[in-house]
């Protein structure tokens, strides 16, 4: 088993590290799929492990994005001209100082969602159910209307994010953002695999079957909440410094807290994955990245529309996901024993 | 940001004024959430969008020649059907299920609905005029316009028949019979899958009716309906569920806040004031809420 795991994982890495020579017309799709998942497998921290279902990751996804490019913008020029210029060329970044500038800000995006995770989070995750979930969503939307009025992150005009430097070759951009997001996504699943091997994730489980008895059982169900918050935060953060610098323009409602768009995603494609499992959030984002690029321009104009319909599809027809379906089929796969009289007796009763 | 609110003391009379008729509009829609909520545990994200759709009815019976004003007729009617489809299609399928499974099937109807409002009337902000012109108060420091109070009188009238209809009527015993406890209303002979459809349909007709009164006193535009929804959802949380009068103090109370924000922080901020204050809300329940935990323990 262990070693059927590890050829998996291999053929996977190597398939990652060769893709964008493979498939070189893709890169910037093949990067946001990277960002996607990492979002995917983030949410299910919260929603899918721990049963608080967050529609407000998106604040540290945007908080990233902005934070990312306002470092790496601030810290070789003024950044309230820079963002009144729009994006002009009267600010060139050289090569060093784009990917110093990229560096920092990466840090800075991952860390400082992280702390705002941790000092909201004593007062957010007390909410219970419903109230969590539109709380959150408050939270995104506000954020967004917010960042729409400040004057020194280009307001209502959006924030143009340092162009990519001329080193040469063409084909450089793409696979620079490609390698550094394909990076992030295997450090969050490193991360999250090693996580949820430890007693942390029978935590968590704890707190989504029965949080007043995890209590009762003497778990600080509270601190346990805000670490797993604090994880998610810093690679939503992540992710959204990586996303603003490959967009390469940040609007307040449409790029950065776009609740409609990125904020419903993440929790779509964990739920089409298959919430509450490894792999579910990493299958759901690429089954739904493949699906939306390849079928959004058939609904050209009518992909909101689209969107819709498929959220309401999912949610009712299909809320256990693919995992859940595949787990149902072939209990045997995921380590169940299976009684096969009792399994027959049920297919009959069916 | 300037403080004239503080230098002059009409702005605040006027602030005050426009923010309670105000918020006799947001206690309505908030009426109709309280009522679903209630009955079939189920929080509405499309909400919102179900008062823009009633507010595009009675803008386009304005395009037609007739006066907006009739729209508080006829958009009760066509929402009180459309709102019976989005039960028999959607929300039949989640009213038992997992609270989360509803808020974000909801979530799925009010993103195609702003969609599909936004390709049938286009992305302009519009209003419906009704040329009732304004009255002046104080010298005419305090200018309201009589739309305003028109869509206040209304909410009101329609408030107060529907509190009358919910304790006389058959039906109204019914539902409310349903959320004290709706397998108790089954074993008596309830009919609930009727009674929950019902609910909708009147949840819906009551966001026609302040749909219509919003395209008169206000603007409509396609993306405007989530800070409805969010709004009637902190009026009934600051309530509590069935507490009518409640109801209206704070829907009052946050008409009052969004004019105060409006003029001290600037439009810009006005509807990131309404969403930050639902934070704080909730927020401040939770903590109220873990002070009584700490009481029992």
């Amino acid at each position: 088993m262990s070693k059927n795991n590890l050829i998996l994982y291999a053929a996977i890495l190597i398939f990652g590290l060769a893709a964008p020579f493979i498939f070189p017309a893709f890169k910037v799709q093949l990067s946001i799929l990277c960002v996607l998942i990492v979002l995917a497998i983030t949410w299910n921290i919260q929603g899918g492990e721990m049963g608080y279902n967050s529609f407000g990751n998106i604040l540290f996804y945007g908080l990233g994005m902005y934070l990312c490019a306002s470092v790496q913008v601030g810290m070789f020029f003024p950044l309230a001209e820079w963002t009144e210029s729009g994006g002009e060329k009267t600010f060139v970044h050289t090569p060093v100082q784009f990917f110093q500038g990229m560096a920092v800000g990466l840090v800075v995006a991952a860390v400082v969602p992280t702390i705002v995770a941790g000092l909201i989070g004593y007062s957010i995750l007390g909410l219970r159910g419903h109230y969590f979930a539109i709380c959150t969503l408050g939270l995104g939307v506000a954020a967004g209307e917010i960042s729409g009025g400040i004057e020194i992150i280009g307001a209502g005009q959006g924030f143009t994010t340092p162009p990519f430097p001329n080193i040469g070759s063409l084909e450089a951009r793409g696979e620079f953002f490609y390698f550094l997001s394909f990076f992030t996504l295997v450090l969050t699943f490193i991360a999250v695999r090693s996580i949820y091997s430890t007693r942390f994730k029978l935590i968590l489980n704890a707190i989504r079957d029965n949080e007043d008895k995890a209590e009762a059982m003497g778990i600080e169900t509270m601190k346990y909440k805000i670490i797993g918050w604090m994880i998610s935060a810093f690679f939503c953060g992540l992710a959204g410094g990586i996303m603003g610098g490959l967009v390469g323009y940040i609007d307040s409602t449409d790029v950065a807290f776009d609740g409609r768009e990125m904020g419903v995603f993440m929790v779509l494609m964990a739920i089409l994955g298959g919430k509450g499992t490894l792999w579910g959030p990493i299958i759901g984002a690429t089954v739904f990245h493949i699906f939306k690029e390849g079928f959004w321009t058939f609904f050209l104009g009518w992909q909101y529309v689209a969107l819709g319909v498929l959220i309401v599809v999912i949610v009712i027809y299909f809320p256990e996901g693919i995992m859940g379906w595949l787990r149902e089929k072939y209990p045997e796969r995921f380590g169940e024993i299976v009684d096969e009289k009792d399994r027959k007796a049920q297919v009959e009763l069916k | 940001m300037d403080f004239l609110v503080f230098q002059y003391p009409m702005i605040t009379v006027q602030a005050c004024l426009d923010g309670i008729l105000l918020g006799i509009l947001f206690a309505l829609i908030a009426y109709g959430m309280a009522l679903q909520w209630g009955v079939m545990n189920i929080i509405n994200i499309a909400q919102g969008d179900l008062v823009i759709l009633g507010g595009y009815i009675a803008y386009f019976m304005y395009l037609y020649g007739i006066h907006p004003a009739w729209g508080v007729i006829v958009a009760p009617i066509i929402m009180y059907f459309v709102g019976i489809g989005i039960y028999k299609l959607v929300i039949n399928k989640v009213v038992d299920r997992d609270l989360f499974i509803s808020i974000l099937a909801t979530f799925g109807i009010s993103i195609l609905f702003m969609q599909l409002m936004n390709f049938a009337f286009g992305a302009d902000v519009v209003l419906a005029n009704s040329g009732y012109g304004t009255t002046m108060l104080f010298d005419s420091n305090v200018v309201l316009p009589n739309s305003k109070i028109f869509s206040a009188f209304i909410s009101i009238l329609f408030a107060v028949c529907l509190v009358i209809y919910m304790k006389k009527s058959k039906l109204g015993r019914a539902i409310r019979a349903t959320a004290q406890n709706a397998r108790a209303a089954k074993i008596l002979g309830v009919d609930t899958e009727k009674v929950y459809a019902a609910t909708f349909g009147i949840n819906a007709a009551l966001c026609g009716v302040a749909g219509a009164l919003v395209s008169i006193t206000f603007t409509i535009h396609p993306y405007m309906g989530l800070p409805y929804t969010i709004r009637s959802f902190m009026i009934v949380i600051v309530a509590g569920l069935g507490n009518l009068p409640g109801v209206a103090m704070s829907g009052m109370g946050l008409g009052v806040f969004e004019e105060f924000a409006d003029y001290i922080l600037g439009t810009e901020f006005r509807i990131g004031s309404v969403f930050l204050l639902l934070v704080l809300i909730l927020v401040y329940r939770r903590f109220k809420l873990s002070k009584k935990r700490e009481y029992l323990k």
